[in-house]
């Protein structure tokens, strides 16, 4: 299974964004394989609306069957939600942290949105 | 004669200036309540509650057994308000623009356009003040229709005076397009200063004549005044820092009616801005 976490960064050393939907980049880290890639969320942080929407779409595109990120907005968790995307609330500074941390089990998955949104 | 009171910076005194304005604009006289997210015009002019008319923007409605997911819409969809997942369209009708885009580019004919309730139109009336204002429902956050349901409620005849949102986005350019002037409210501070730039920018963008009012002279610095000096900016009236105005405003009340001194300052406001846009007051 991948696993997207929100990151300002591009590598494993690289911080854990709090943000979902305005994070800069999404590190896709496949468990099976052991590879990691890098999605550009660049476009979603350019839209004055529907960032979450936008980068939620970009992870489901991704192939990703889970997210890691501090905080999810409900537009984005209505979509994740939707795609069976599971969404598990961290914390952690870094990606490699928020990476172990979601392998020894330590994350609690979300049930739905734990910040409002911009627009709504 | 459509004239706008708007402003870089929220609560510098939008609203205090086109109360008082229309109060003592002297005859007939339209106020159009534009801040569709937070009107109060009515706080203080009072007047029995008219008509409330509800309005309406188009947004997608999905016949999912027609829908093959091919994500047309969501490719063609700007605001993310439309998006596929799988197969299942989701939409965010918060986010439409009503467009009617995502329906013209459904290859499958499977979106047709409803009506969804954004807001309200009031109309109320105090004394010589016919006053409209939009109020959008809560969980809306589409603005701008409101604004222009608003607006389509102006009566030729007398003057109208158009009361914008804070700020300079689209909801505030939807209410000075094609407004005779526009009345930009300030305060001396760097916010305020800072604010003021913008909204000059964006009144020469949509090139409209515009003036300057200062609120809460005395307080702050003098850089406001500085910069309109350096810019040929016109300071129309300039409001001084006094805090029984802000008990007043803080009681519901006019201005004008509060504290009856300062009913010279707008009646003169209102000559000026009739002398700019070139008509009697």
């Amino acid at each position: 299974m991948k696993i997207a976490f929100s990151t300002s960064g591009e590598s494993l050393e690289a911080p854990l964004d709090s943000r979902f939907g305005r994070a800069p980049y999404f590190l896709i880290y496949d468990l099976d394989s052991r590879q990691a890639r890098v999605v550009d969320n660049g476009a979603s942080r350019a839209s004055s609306q529907g960032a979450g929407i936008q980068a939620a779409d970009s992870v489901v595109r991704a192939g990703a069957g889970a997210v890691v990120t501090a905080h999810c907005g409900p537009k984005a968790f209505q979509v994740l939600h939707a795609a069976g995307i599971k969404v598990f609330s961290c914390h952690a500074a870094t990606v490699g942290e928020a990476l172990d941390m979601y392998r020894s089990g330590a994350l609690v998955e979300q049930t739905g949105a734990d910040v409002a949104g911009h627009h709504a | 004669m459509k004239v706008a009171i708007a402003s870089g910076k929220g609560g510098t005194g939008k609203t205090t200036v086109a109360v008082n304005l229309a109060r003592s604009w002297g005859g007939p006289v339209q106020l159009l309540d534009c801040d569709v997210e937070e009107p109060n015009a009515h706080l203080f002019l009072g007047g029995e509650k008219g008509e409330e008319v509800p309005v309406f923007v188009k947004v997608p409605s999905v016949d999912e057994a027609l829908c093959d997911g091919c994500g047309e819409c969501g490719r063609f969809c700007e605001f993310h308000a439309i998006v596929v997942v799988g197969r299942s369209p989701i939409v965010f009708p918060g986010m439409c623009h009503a467009c009617g885009g995502c329906a013209k580019v459904c290859p499958r004919g499977a979106i047709r356009e409803v009506d969804e309730r954004i807001g309200v139109v009031e109309t109320r009336r105090s004394g010589s003040v016919s006053l409209t204002l939009g109020r959008m429902d809560v969980g809306m956050s589409m603005a701008p229709p409101l604004v222009h349901a608003v607006r389509a409620r102006i009566q030729g005849g007398s003057p109208a005076i158009l009361d914008a949102p804070a700020g300079t986005s689209c909801s505030v350019v939807a209410t000075l397009r094609e407004t005779d002037f526009v009345v930009l409210v300030t305060e001396p501070t760097p916010f305020g200063l800072h604010d003021l730039t913008l909204a000059v920018d964006l009144v020469r963008e949509l090139r409209l004549p515009f003036g300057v009012v200062v609120n809460r002279v005395g307080a702050g610095d003098d850089r406001v005044h500085a910069w309109c000096r350096k810019e040929g900016v016109e300071i129309l009236l300039e409001i001084p820092d006094d805090r029984r105005i802000a008990e007043g405003y803080a009681r519901g009340r006019l201005l004008v009616e509060a504290l009856p001194e300062y009913g010279d300052l707008f009646r003169s406001l209102a000559g000026t801005i009739a002398a700019r846009v070139g008509v009697a007051a």
